[in-house]
């Protein structure tokens, strides 16, 4: 039996948070942690939680597993259990709105600053835009970010600047239609960045690396924003 | 007495995915008081699982590449049951729909001309299948429904479309006249439940793969516009026909892409053989999608399995070479590694047949508008009531859709939803305002929910749901294991409309919700199998082991299915395309 501890916490009834401890028989299979959580409701429907493909491509279940960042529907007990034991809590830094569903407005205020569109007043073509292939090749790493907020809320900076700090979420798009040559807004985007909180509250801790479920590295995404801010400032 | 809160719309979409969000972008801009309900956060949408791309001649693979041909293959592809004047409008509408996405931003893959890169999908071929395979399906890699349903959800926010997310729809307010005034519809995160009164309502809900056991669908694909207009008295069309997607990683359900296929993959059983080129001499694995999903199960019925169990079959992408695999299908490698334990760089992936996608639907005109018949087989619009994507049975796609045409489906028809929306509310719509009485039957359901006691728990109810619809409505299907399967959904029907709902709290109650969901899972399995045992005919995806063959004299139309009675009826195909010749059925090979 898996030792299974739950964040508990319901408005209407708690005054406080509260770890809630279950056993689960995983019938000796390498589970994914949200086949373990779907198995706990089946038993004890009022454990809330959110869940959609379960493939990790919409990122939904953005979860603190064992004290670490990812998604469950992709995360194997094998992975993350030690000792028996796996202990589940909401994603860092952001308001709980009941056991491990988080408000997630701060993290979309930030997506929605860098102005994440595509940006191009001129008369559209009858047919596509061009776009070589070495232009295109420089939105991959970028372009795949399914917004599940596990890197945001596993940065230091974004915990004590979640309304200033953009995130490393946040700044990976907004260098995502800094890097299209589609775009004609580089200077406007570049404006809206260059004050002292934006981006530069990026410390390289690179705790985003770490926990991103798709592989991206929004530290380097921010290094090129900052190069663009320098160049752009002599 | 209701009492509760009113919030008012010129337009309601119920449903953030790829086709409620393009109709959300046509009405947003065009000034109207738009409003996208949806029950996860849009990009969380099912749409984000779509992989190997839309399909459309956009002429860049092959520059005298024809629309036309895409739709003779639309038109096979569907066994003959698809409207060819919808077929015709989303084939030549297409281009213009797909070119607008790019503008919009979409990350597609590009060619060495720097044009949108397309590959072959199934069933695809050049001048009327005379011309052999055709590369028609525009890609952004292997992510290309990620890639549109972001780009989508930031063309809204560009122009300021209100969303109203995590919010769930639960039923249809019908005014005295019949005609549909808006929806019923929780706000999650505080429990409050409103009316959303609207002179356009929407349903943009997706499909209902859940009703199976095994499927490619995400949990949030329950059916709930189906289920809707079931209650509401409204009929669906063609439900019985759903598509096993070949390539459903054994096991876990999650898709590959049929995109591998066009990349050069191909299907193997134990022996090594790669047997489509048995069952389909020129097309091999690039069949449509029904015939190689049969393909694969007589494989597996006849012992040339793989695995301990023989219940799988494999498919072989290592030939291909790491940097194809890598830039083409870089998320089928992950998906793979995670759910197969099998590189693809290495060795096959074990795949089955899976439930993947809802060809039948809220049947509509091109315009989007919901239709049902009257008395005397005349189609009536019902007023108010809109559907496009997955919930929509427009019809394009028939008995069998064709690998890529939901992409184009959703953006071609939520754009033609949002455009006759945007003229209708130019020209005035005047519908009477619900009664207090219309609400309270709209909240009908709900109320009795939250005031219910006892009853059976949800999710073992709704596994057996699933399993009953996977062992008696399958691939193959035949008329005493169906008449069997029905009887036990009758034994469920009242056990599943009282389930338990033990957790009455408000704050983002999941419990709640899957409650409510199960119900209309349970009307789209209900309406799936009663239809399905009527019609006594082998087409498309509706393959029946007591009556093997296609049969034109009395089913080359649409079933019908209205939920008053549990009656099957039929509804005429459309076979006047406006600037095209008719597509004569005729036998289906590949």
């Amino acid at each position: 039996m898996l030792q299974v501890s739950i964040y508990r916490y319901n408005p209407e009834t708690d005054s406080e948070p509260s770890m809630q401890d279950f056993q689960v028989d995983t019938g000796g299979k390498d589970l994914m942690v949200l086949d373990v959580l779907e198995l706990i409701k089946s038993q004890d429907t009022t454990v809330s939680y959110r869940r959609s493909c379960r493939e990790g491509v919409c990122g939904s279940d953005g979860l603190n597993m064992n004290g670490k960042n990812g998604l469950a529907c992709i995360t194997p007990l094998s992975e993350t259990v030690k000792g028996n034991k796996l202990v589940v809590r909401p994603l860092p830094g952001l308001p709980v709105i009941r056991d491990l569903v988080v408000d997630m407005s701060m993290f979309y205020a930030q997506y929605e600053k860098v102005q994440p569109y595509l940006i191009n007043d001129t008369p559209a073509p009858a047919i596509e835009r061009l776009q070589s292939p070495e232009d295109r090749e420089k939105l991959d790493g970028l372009y795949e970010c399914i917004l599940c907020a596990c890197c945001s809320t596993a940065c230091p900076s974004f915990w004590w600047n979640p309304d200033r700090f953009i995130g490393p979420s946040g700044l990976l798009q907004a260098y995502r239609f800094l890097a299209d040559s589609r775009d004609l807004a580089t200077d406007e985007r570049l404006s809206r960045l260059d004050d002292p909180f934006s981006v530069f509250r990026c410390h390289g801790i690179q705790n985003c690396i770490n926990v991103c479920p798709k592989g991206l590295n929004p530290t380097r995404a921010i290094g090129h924003i900052r190069n663009m801010l320098l160049a752009r400032a002599t | 007495m209701s009492g509760i809160r009113t919030i008012s719309f010129d337009g309601v979409i119920v449903g953030g995915g790829g086709a409620g969000m393009r109709a959300a972008l046509q009405l947003a801009q065009s000034g109207y008081k738009t409003a996208v309900i949806s029950k996860v956060f849009p990009t969380r949408s099912h749409t984000v699982s779509a992989q190997g791309g839309i399909t459309c001649a956009i002429a860049s693979d092959d520059p005298n590449d024809d629309w036309r041909w895409h739709m003779y293959d639309t038109v096979k592809g569907s066994d003959y049951i698809g409207d060819q004047d919808a077929i015709e409008y989303m084939c030549s509408e297409g281009p213009q729909a797909v070119f607008e996405l790019e503008h919009m931003g979409l990350p597609f893959s590009r060619t060495e001309e720097g044009r949108i890169y397309q590959r072959p999908f199934g069933g695809q071929s050049k001048n009327f299948g005379e011309g052999g395979q055709a590369a028609r399906t525009c890609a952004a890699a292997d992510r290309t429904g990620h890639a549109l349903l972001h780009t989508l959800y930031q063309g809204n926010m560009k122009n300021n479309t209100v969303f109203f997310n995590e919010w769930y729809a639960t039923d249809l307010v019908k005014n005295q006249d019949g005609a549909v005034v808006g929806v019923i519809a929780i706000c999650m995160e505080t429990g409050e439940t409103v009316y959303v009164k609207s002179k356009a309502t929407v349903f943009a809900t997706g499909g209902a793969g859940r009703i199976y056991a095994s499927t490619t669908n995400a949990h949030i694909n329950t059916g709930d516009g189906v289920g809707m207009a079931l209650r509401a008295g409204f009929p669906v069309q063609d439900i019985e026909m759903w598509q096993f997607h070949p390539t459903g990683i054994h096991g876990a359900g999650t898709l590959v892409t049929e995109g591998c296929r066009g990349e050069g993959g191909y299907l193997i059983n134990k022996d090594g053989e790669r047997f489509m080129e048995r069952y389909a001499p020129n097309a091999k694995d690039l069949a449509g999608r029904d015939v190689v999903a049969r393909s694969m199960v007589l494989e597996i019925i006849e012992g040339r399995g793989c695995g301990p169990e023989g219940d799988h079959v494999f498919l072989k992408l290592d030939h291909l070479g790491e940097e194809v695999l890598e830039s083409r299908l870089p998320g089928i490698c992950e998906l793979s590694r995670t759910f197969a334990h099998a590189d693809p760089v290495k060795e096959p992936i074990p795949v089955v047949p899976t439930c993947h996608y809802m060809m039948g639907g809220i049947p509509t005109n091109v315009h989007g508008q919901a239709l049902t018949v009257d008395a005397s087989g005349n189609d009536q619009i019902i007023p108010g009531l809109y559907a496009c994507g997955e919930v929509a049975c427009v019809s394009v796609h028939g008995a069998n859709r064709l690998g890529g045409n939901s992409l184009l489906d959703l953006v071609v028809f939520g754009r033609a939803s949002g455009l006759y929306i945007e003229n209708a509310l130019r020209d005035g719509i005047e519908l009477r305002d619900a009664s207090e009485s219309d609400i309270e039957q709209g909240m009908a359901r709900l109320d009795k929910l939250n005031s219910s006691t006892g009853g059976e728990n949800v999710a073992e109810l709704r596994k057996e749901l699933q399993n009953t619809m996977q062992n008696h409505f399958g691939v193959f299907r035949n008329g005493e294991f169906m008449r069997e399967g029905i009887k036990k959904l009758d034994d469920l029907r009242g056990r599943i409309d009282s389930a338990n709902l033990s957790d009455k709290s408000m704050a983002y109650n999941t419990a709640r919700i899957e409650a409510l969901e199960l119900h209309n899972l349970f009307e789209v399995a209900e309406a799936t199998a009663i239809t399905a045992e009527a019609r006594n005919e082998s087409r498309g995806a509706h393959a029946r082991e007591d009556f093997q063959e296609r049969d034109d004299e009395n089913w080359l139309c649409h079933s019908m299915y209205y939920p008053a009675d549990k009656r099957v009826g039929k509804r005429a195909v459309n076979f006047e395309p406006k600037t095209v010749d008719t597509f004569q059925p005729k036998i289906r090979t590949y």
